[in-house]
């Protein structure tokens, strides 16, 4: 299956990565590679197999609703490029939340 | 009901859908044990690696915001479903910093209910779609030519309750989302304040011609707006934009759109071109949840009387007129309250007025019974009343205490804060 430049754009867009016109052409062939593999496994005769999403084979996991530990604020930012007052810094997205 | 008889010969319905996003006040955030009591708090000093979205963290779901929302869900006649999944809805924003946000898609926790609601004549049925359990994202706050982050409310449980595309009038949707918030803080799962953004209105408003089966092909979000007031004007000037714009043949396309109090009216905040592509894919990290009936059973036991059963009740035996019942409703009063009044005070029930009766009640009311001693003195009875909760309690069934919690409410005529009567029963069962 071909992967177009237009399919690579779009998801080079919702992944929020910049991508190159180069790089367009060299990631559409190798995801379009991919793909043909998805499409290799795809013929596996699946039709008697439960789907599953989680391979632990656990079930209803829960914890009590009580207090942990928290990070001290300076931990919590020690990996912020740009931080202010406490606060997380990035470039300014006016959408109101 | 049709809108735009005047201006028109073509009449026009509206076409109403609710989402309802309410914050749950457990004592910690949904995926990890950092305090969900953020409101007010130095920024990010309520973080760990889970909820900042650091690389290895897992995530371990909070037992009492997954019963929280199944409450929700069994107040508003929701299905249980057996099986529930979460998963990633996957979007590049700030304020969310795993760079997606664990919700429900295809599995929720609870499916296809309704709620009563009163519109301009009749009381309808609103069908409810969902109401499903997710976090919180952290706040932002725009500052300049930046924009700052607190990840404090990165976490919190909320529970998302959507509607069908039901409703017909503005004041359909005044008293639904009032009765949501009395649900809310009857249940006594949120504060439901909308000022502080405990809860959460969306619309999506279209419009179709009259008696018109099929639905419009576009709709129009409107998000961000704190308060009922500005909710019912918002779809009130949404309606009118609409059918004006149909009228002159303009083409109507999908976007969100917010509300100007100022110059009261809708503004445009995102078209479609700019619309989502979320991707949701199950979560990984969570293995599912398989409901138990016994435990759905318990939870539904342990529930309150709901306040519009309430009112019905009231109408019905006690035969007070309905805005009355909704003033009793709206403060909790129970019938005992209403005859203990009329019996001290040798009151002369033909002479008095029943909204008369529940103003002195309240005057006379302490409001929540704060006194240490008597709420203990409630619990140890509660205790000695339900000797299977309590057994059940201390062989490790976290869900008995809810009986017990119950039974002191009820003992208190509802005056009890939930919260405390909890703490009180753990300290006591320890
Ligand atoms: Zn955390």
């Amino acid at each position: 299956m071909k992967l177009t430049k237009d399919q690579v754009k779009h998801v080079a867009k919702l992944a929020n990565l910049p991508v190159t016109e180069e790089e367009e052409e060299k990631y559409s062939e190798q995801l379009s590679k991919i793909l043909d593999y998805i499409d290799q496994l795809n013929q596996v005769d699946t039709s008697d197999v439960e789907p599953t999403f989680n391979v632990s084979g656990q079930t209803n996991v829960q914890s009590e609703d009580k207090l942990g530990v928290c990070l001290p604020q300076d931990d919590a930012l020690s990996n912020a490029p740009k931080k202010e007052n406490g606060f997380f810094v990035t470039k300014g997205v006016f959408d109101n939340e | 009901m049709a809108y735009g008889e005047t201006q028109a010969m073509t009449k026009y319905e509206p076409v109403i859908g609710l989402e309802v996003h309410v914050e749950l006040n457990t004592k910690s955030k949904m995926f990890c044990r950092c305090s969900a009591d953020y409101f007010g708090k130095e920024p990010n000093t309520h973080t760990c690696p889970v909820c900042l979205g650091l690389p290895g963290a897992l995530p371990y779901t909070n037992q009492q915001a997954i019963d929280d929302c199944i409450k929700i869900g069994l107040a508003l006649n929701c299905k249980i479903s057996e099986k529930s999944l979460f998963e990633r809805k996957n979007y590049f924003y700030p304020d969310l910093p795993k760079g997606y946000q664990i919700s429900q898609y295809r599995w929720p926790l609870t499916v296809n209910g309704w709620i009563e609601v009163e519109g301009r004549e009749e009381i309808r049925r609103i069908r409810i779609n969902r109401a499903h359990q997710e976090e919180d994202t952290g706040k932002l706050t725009h500052h300049g030519g930046s924009t700052l982050i607190d990840f404090n409310r990165s976490g919190v449980p909320l529970v998302e309750i959507v509607t069908e595309p039901d409703f017909e009038s503005v004041e359909e949707i005044r008293d639904y989302s009032k009765k949501l918030q009395q649900l809310f803080r009857y249940l006594g799962v949120s504060n439901a304040d909308m000022e502080r953004g405990d809860m959460r209105l969306e619309a999506n408003v279209s419009v179709k011609r009259e008696g018109e089966s099929e639905l419009p092909k576009y709709r129009v979000e409107l998000k961000n707006i704190n308060s009922f007031r500005f909710m019912v004007a918002a779809v009130d000037y949404e309606i009118k934009r609409q059918i004006e714009a149909l009228e002159i043949g303009e083409r109507l396309s999908q976007e969100t759109r917010g509300w100007d109090e100022d110059k009261k009216c809708t503004y445009l905040q995102r078209s479609k071109e700019e619309a989502h592509d979320y991707r949701y894919f199950p979560e990984p990290d969570l293995p599912p949840f398989f409901l138990d009936p016994k435990k759905i059973k318990e939870i539904k036991n342990s529930l309150p009387e709901l306040p519009w059963n309430r009112a019905k009740r009231y109408q019905t035996k006690l035969g007070i007129k309905k805005n009355d019942a909704q003033h009793g409703r709206k403060h909790k009063i129970i019938p005992q309250e209403i005859a203990n009044y009329l019996i001290n005070k040798k009151s002369d029930i033909n002479t008095l007025l029943p909204t008369q009766i529940i103003e002195e009640i309240l005057d006379k009311r302490v409001g929540v019974i704060e006194n240490e001693e008597e709420l203990e003195k409630m619990a140890k009875e509660a205790m000695t009343e339900n000797p299977t909760a309590v057994d059940d309690f201390v062989k490790g069934k976290q869900q008995a205490i809810q009986v017990l919690i119950g039974a002191v409410m009820r003992r208190t005529q509802g005056k009890a804060d939930a919260k405390r009567a909890r703490e009180i029963l753990e300290k006591l069962l320890k």
